[in-house]
């Protein structure tokens, strides 16, 4: 294959423009009254076809062939390059007015002795000098006397200054401003072609007011009209002239706007293209599917192809492919060896398969087992995009595993994803070698495992590992066969959830740490001898103490995940999070799992308690009220008396709320919802507290609620009211349900949050953005250095320790528990 | 290779810092010398597997665990540092004015620690007296342009003045030098001033802003100071930052001290402090937002690029993206347009060597698998 080595940018001479164009375009109309394109005129048939069926004029190619030619006309008096116009004023600015050398920024003429005058420039395109328009002509004059052995000194190395103003304008081919024919027969130019109609109008006036001798001004007008139409073909946003529009008031879309912004050239088909081979829908989740594998519907997995080169090897096995046809798995083209693609139908398949033979290949259906590659938008990191083998199943969904949706940030209500099939033997290799999802457990962010379980699982495990849970053999027979463990169980009649759980630790496994879900009021950790189940000990891959929860196997956590990883490898780890995650929903499945809503009771005791709670910091705000009405507040430095005021009252009121969340949470029974908040599967102890005790201070803006009224917040309350309540302390918890005025302060901060939000992901997008196009180019290379693409070293050893995040611990390596496993 | 068996071999392929705590952890373990000969030899193993690979994209790898949480942020700006009080930028809007290096932090602050012999309440308070900027404005009752003599008149408070302790005649000196082109006049606790030609009254209105912005007193843009106690020590947080001066000032635990504008840093101690100072602020500026887990890698590099040149280059269209090599990777980013004219012009040539560039025109990238190309075409086996 041809490669690009270099790409050159350089300026185009008039003589260029020239010799590149077939045809001089003389006439203003496109088309004769035929309805055929005019010869001559801007849609002239020799600069290349776009109607099918027709061949070029030129080139006698058709539609898809011919890649069309330039025309062009002679400008009858000289344009400025509106693009160019600021590098002209500074090359005007440094050159003699007189003789055109360079001078820089001297006052008086080094060569020939002239005194400068200051040229000013007016935006778009008009040059001043003193109080004299120098014109166009006048330009490029002067520009034309610059020696070439000056042009180094502007670093005008891409041709001759002059040529930044236009003579000879070059038409660009057909293809680059199809015509559309509307329904009604009637035909729509492209935007480009409407601007270039008007140059030659105005450039064929302007010649014909020039040969009849009209007046100056005429003259002028025209020549500023021909520059404006050039102006605004090139660009239609400049600063100080109207855009062009379309007799519709649109604004015409002109060359700088089919390059610039996001949907431009560059950014919406050269950075990023559209692919074929690919397919998207909705996503659902299967807990029987491994984490790197994927559910593809029978639809989809019908459509998308496999190339597959026919050989001596396999030709039998195709012919028996292509028998199959159209049932899946067979396949859906066939390719001759001079590229030909021929459908393979219910018909013509016997046909086929006479004909097929060695140096045919077939594009085969995706069947179980291939690597394709899952993706989810945002793509904000590189697990965004991974590796997954095929599963083919007849529903009309992706499907995939829960525990691999942390690092597609994906979840399933009505979230969809992009597939895309890999179409060559490298690319599958390196697919799987490199972008499989059991490789990427380990995020280079942190160092630690991003994939990893997710609600019913760590709930589920947390009650199963829990103490006191027994279950008969034939239960712990059962529930081991359905995660796809052989049980291999010792001769004994109960079993207890640890003991099920240590089934599927890897043999070798000796660690321990702490849980997530600690006791309250547990102070110091007593580490291996905790009386809470609160530590974990594993020893050679049996849980002998403490209970599985977020720590060891949740997202961004798992502990367990994490060791098991490192030691016993991708594989391992990959096989774990699928196994202790399918055993969580199967522990589920026997002993039931709900959350209700008496599951945020609280005894009257408590209630009564969290009641008193509210009557003292009513009363200590009360008093801070009064001592700020005296002005006896300690002002803390910096801040005025009201800040002060302010800052007491807010951590007063926190207080209130801290308070009765540990009379919440001591008071909790133990149900669902604790399980879910204590294990990290769902929910936290402050939602709790919410739900059961008081929601507590609304703010907005970091600050207790103050806007409003002049005075007030709400016409509730008078004037100067300072207490909580007017302020945006909600008492009532949101099972006793709020009042209407702690309802609008609720959501006033609701509503802070979701403008916060949505002004943060188009920050955060740009941010991303612009560290992106700054760093992408920087590598690690052969030597070791890391390096930008001028090859300019930025780093000589990597992260200065060389290791790889990603293959790191957390950031670093674990001596110690090296140390420990030689014991 | 041959097995690293000692802690001298051992000392060869690690980094400095890995090896000190690999020693320190053996030192303490109880292990037999067999023990730790194969706990050398596992560390040495996994030292070796966990390094960076060549072709990685480790750039690209960077901005993604540097922006992906950035998503996660909050966008509310104030956020009280340190011990409260002094209100600093902080979340996203923080980060994005790091990598933008703006030339000033929309809230300087600095961080002013104490040698250990100043290292008390009182002392601390009179440095943070001193350093206080006090501004003519701050010290004057009344100031007006007087209409009949075309001239500014201050009227300065005796006790103010005392407060700050500001000797009025070294004061009126310092203006004198300060509004050399003026005309200053004193009368009792009344200073006018007065442009030496005529003037409009629209010259004087001005003046007398200028006049009263004045510097008087303290180090120059410390608006602000708090003193707080750390443990056992008390430091001295301010808003406002001018390190230069403050370095220079007796008391201050100069080496401890910082500022969190990075410009200043680079001008006071140089690039590698800048550096430094990039990482701590955007690691502080994480960690505030509880995302402590980034990796310190993958700031280093932000770092490292914005001060690969000796002068803090920032991350958008006018630093390290508007200033590449190549003319694609350029104009796919900001300004297409002035991109693709000025590389016309100046003649410029793109080589492709690096990631977009080779998207764009659809070739392999040259990086990762993309990098390497058989050297050594074995020739085709003939037809038999």
């Amino acid at each position: 294959m041809s490669m690009i080595n270099k790409i050159e940018f350089k300026l185009l001479s008039p003589q260029m423009v020239k010799k590149l164009s077939v045809v001089e375009i003389l006439k203003a109309e496109l088309y004769d009254n035929d309805g055929f394109p005019m010869e001559g005129g801007v849609m002239d048939p020799r600069l290349g076809v776009i109607d099918p069926g027709l061949r070029c004029r030129t080139c006698n190619q058709t539609i898809g062939q011919c890649y069309g030619h330039f025309g062009n006309i002679e400008l009858v008096r000289p344009i400025i390059h509106v693009l160019y116009a600021k590098l002209i004023h500074k090359i005007l600015k440094s050159i003699c007015g007189s003789c055109s050398r360079h001078i820089g920024t001297a006052k008086k003429c080094s060569y020939c002795g002239a005194e400068q005058k200051d040229v000013k420039f007016e935006k778009p395109y008009s040059y001043n000098e003193g109080e004299k328009i120098i014109t166009p002509l006048q330009i490029r004059e002067r520009f034309e006397r610059i020696p070439n052995e000056d042009l180094p000194n502007f670093n005008f190395l891409g041709g001759r200054p002059e040529w930044l103003i236009l003579t000879i304008f070059p038409i660009p081919p057909v293809i680059t401003r199809p015509s559309i024919t509307l329904e009604t027969g009637e035909r729509s130019e492209d935007d480009l072609t409407h601007k270039l109609v008007d140059i030659i109008r105005i450039n064929h006036r302007l010649r014909e007011n020039i040969e009849i001798g009209a007046p100056d001004f005429i003259i002028e007008d025209l020549w500023e009209l021909l520059q404006y139409h050039t102006a605004t073909y090139f660009d239609n946003e400049l600063a100080g002239i109207p855009a062009a529009r379309h007799r519709s008031g649109r604004p015409l879309k002109t060359l700088a706007d089919r390059l610039r912004s996001k949907e431009g050239r560059f950014r919406q088909n050269l950075a990023g293209k559209r692919v074929n081979y690919s397919a998207r829908t909705v996503i659902s989740p299967d807990p029987y599917i491994s984490i790197n594998e994927v559910g593809v519907p029978l639809v989809i997995a019908k459509e998308l192809t496999i190339p597959v080169a026919v050989t001596p090897n396999n030709i039998e096995e195709i012919k028996k492919v292509i028998q199959i046809s159209p049932r899946w798995p067979s396949a859906n083209y066939i390719v001759r060896p001079d590229g030909k693609r021929r459908k393979i139908t219910d018909e013509n398949k016997e046909e086929i398969l006479k004909e097929v033979g060695i140096g045919y290949s077939i594009e085969r259906h995706l069947q179980n087992g291939d690597v394709v590659l899952f993706n989810r938008q945002p793509s904000l990191h590189r697990m965004s995009i991974m590796a997954h083998g095929v599963r083919v199943t007849p529903w009309r969904t992706f499907t995939m595993n829960l525990a691999v949706t942390p690092p597609y940030n994906a979840d399933f209500d009505g979230d969809e994803m992009n597939l895309h099939v890999l179409q060559t033997e490298e690319a599958r290799a390196e697919a799987m070698m490199l972008m499989d999802a059991s490789k990427h457990i380990r995020s280079p962010r942190f160092g630690g495992p991003i994939i990893g379980c997710e609600h019913d699982h760590v709930s589920g495990n947390y009650t199963l590992t829990m103490e006191g849970i027994e279950m008969n053999r034939e239960d712990a027979f059962r529930i081991l066969a359905e995660i796809g463990v052989e049980p291999d169980l010792p001769e004994k009649k109960t079993f207890t959830g640890k003991e099920v759980f240590s089934h599927i630790l890897p043999k070798g496994l000796n660690m321990s740490f702490k849980v997530k879900s600690l006791k309250p009021g547990c102070e110091k950790c007593n580490a291996e001898t905790c009386k809470h189940d609160s530590y974990v000990v594993i020893e050679n891959g049996i849980l002998k103490k403490g209970v599985i929860d977020k720590n060891a196997i949740g997202r961004e956590a798992g502990k367990i995940i994490d060791r098991i990883q490192r030691e016993f490898g991708d594989e391992a780890a990959h096989i774990f999070i699928d196994r202790v995650s399918l055993l969580g929903i199967k522990w589920f499945e026997k002993v039931g799992f709900t959350v209700g809503l008496d599951d945020i009771d609280v005894s009257d005791e408590s209630k009564q308690k969290i009641k008193q709670e509210l009557e003292h910091g009513n009363r200590t705000s009360n008093e801070l009220i009064e001592n700020y009405a005296k002005g006896n507040i300690e002002i803390l430095p910096g801040r005025t008396m009201k800040e002060s005021f302010e800052a007491n009252m807010i951590k007063l009121l926190v207080k209130v709320t801290d308070n009765i969340g540990s009379i919440v949470s001591t008071g909790l029974g133990f149900n669902g919802a604790v399980i879910m908040a204590r294990s990290g599967a769902r929910g936290s102890i402050t939602h709790m507290t919410q739900l059961i005790g008081c929601v507590g201070q609304e703010r907005v803006l970091g600050e207790r609620i103050h806007r409003g009224f002049r005075g007030r917040t709400l016409s509730h309350f008078l004037v100067g009211d300072l207490t909580p309540l007017a302020h945006g302390f909600v008492s009532n918890s949101f099972k006793s349900g709020l009042t209407p005025v702690e309802f609008f302060f609720d959501v006033l901060s609701g509503r802070e949050g979701l403008m916060d939000k949505s002004l943060r992901t188009r920050h955060s997008g740009y941010l991303e953005r612009r560290l992106m196009n700054a760093l992408q180019d920087l590598k690690i290379e052969y030597d070791g250095t890391v390096r930008d693409n001028n090859k300019i070293i930025i780093q000589f050893v990597p992260g200065e320790d060389f290791i790889d995040p990603h293959k790191s611990d957390w950031g670093t390596i674990d001596v110690n528990s090296i140390i420990r496993s030689v014991k | 290779m041959a097995a690293v068996e000692t802690l001298e071999q051992l000392k060869e392929i690690l980094p400095e810092k890995l090896f000190e705590k690999s020693k320190e952890a053996l030192k303490k373990s109880d292990l037999t010398e067999a023990q730790k000969k194969k706990a050398i030899m596992k560390i040495a193993d996994l030292y070796v597997k966990s390094k960076f690979e060549a072709g990685e994209a480790f750039g690209v790898i960077a901005a993604q665990s540097l922006s992906e949480p950035s998503t996660q942020m909050t966008m509310r700006t104030y956020h009280m540092a340190g011990a409260m009080q002094i209100q600093v930028t902080l979340g996203l809007p923080r980060l994005v004015e790091i990598f933008d290096a703006r030339r000033a932090p929309s809230t300087p602050a600095m961080i002013i620690y104490l040698k250990p012999s100043y290292n008390t309440r009182e002392k601390a308070m009179e440095i943070a007296e001193n350093i206080t900027e006090v501004k003519l404005g701050n010290i004057a009752t009344s100031s007006f342009v007087d209409l009949g003599n075309m001239q500014v008149e201050v009227v300065l408070d005796e006790k103010l003045m005392r407060k700050h302790k500001i000797k009025e005649g070294e004061m009126i000196e310092q203006l004198k030098v300060d509004f050399k082109n003026y005309v200053l006049h004193q009368r009792g606790n009344k200073v006018t001033i007065k442009p030496k030609e005529e003037a409009t009254v629209k010259v004087l209105q001005k003046l007398r802003s200028k006049f009263l912005d004045s510097h008087v007193h303290g180090v120059k843009s410390i608006e602000n100071v708090v003193i707080n106690q750390k443990d056992e020590g008390w430091i001295i947080n301010t808003l406002g930052s001018n390190l230069a001066k403050i370095l220079e000032l007796d008391g201050v635990d100069s080496p401890k001290t910082m500022t969190n504008n990075i410009h200043e840093v680079a001008k006071v101690l140089g690039i590698e402090a800048a550096r430094a100072s990039i990482v701590n602020e955007v690691l502080l500026t994480l960690k505030e937002q509880g995302l402590e887990d980034v990796d310190v890698r993958h700031v280093l590099l932000v770092a490292d690029v914005m001060t690969a040149g000796g002068t803090i280059k920032a991350v958008g269209r006018y630093g390290i993206a508007g200033t590449k090599g190549s003319v694609l990777a350029r104009a796919n980013f900001e300004e297409t347009m002035k991109h693709l004219t000025k590389a016309s012009v100046y003649n410029e040539i793109d080589t492709l060597e690096s990631i977009v560039e080779n998207v764009m025109i659809n070739q392999v990238v040259p990086a990762g698998t993309g990098m390497f190309d058989i050297v050594f075409k074995p020739p085709l086996k003939k037809k038999e």
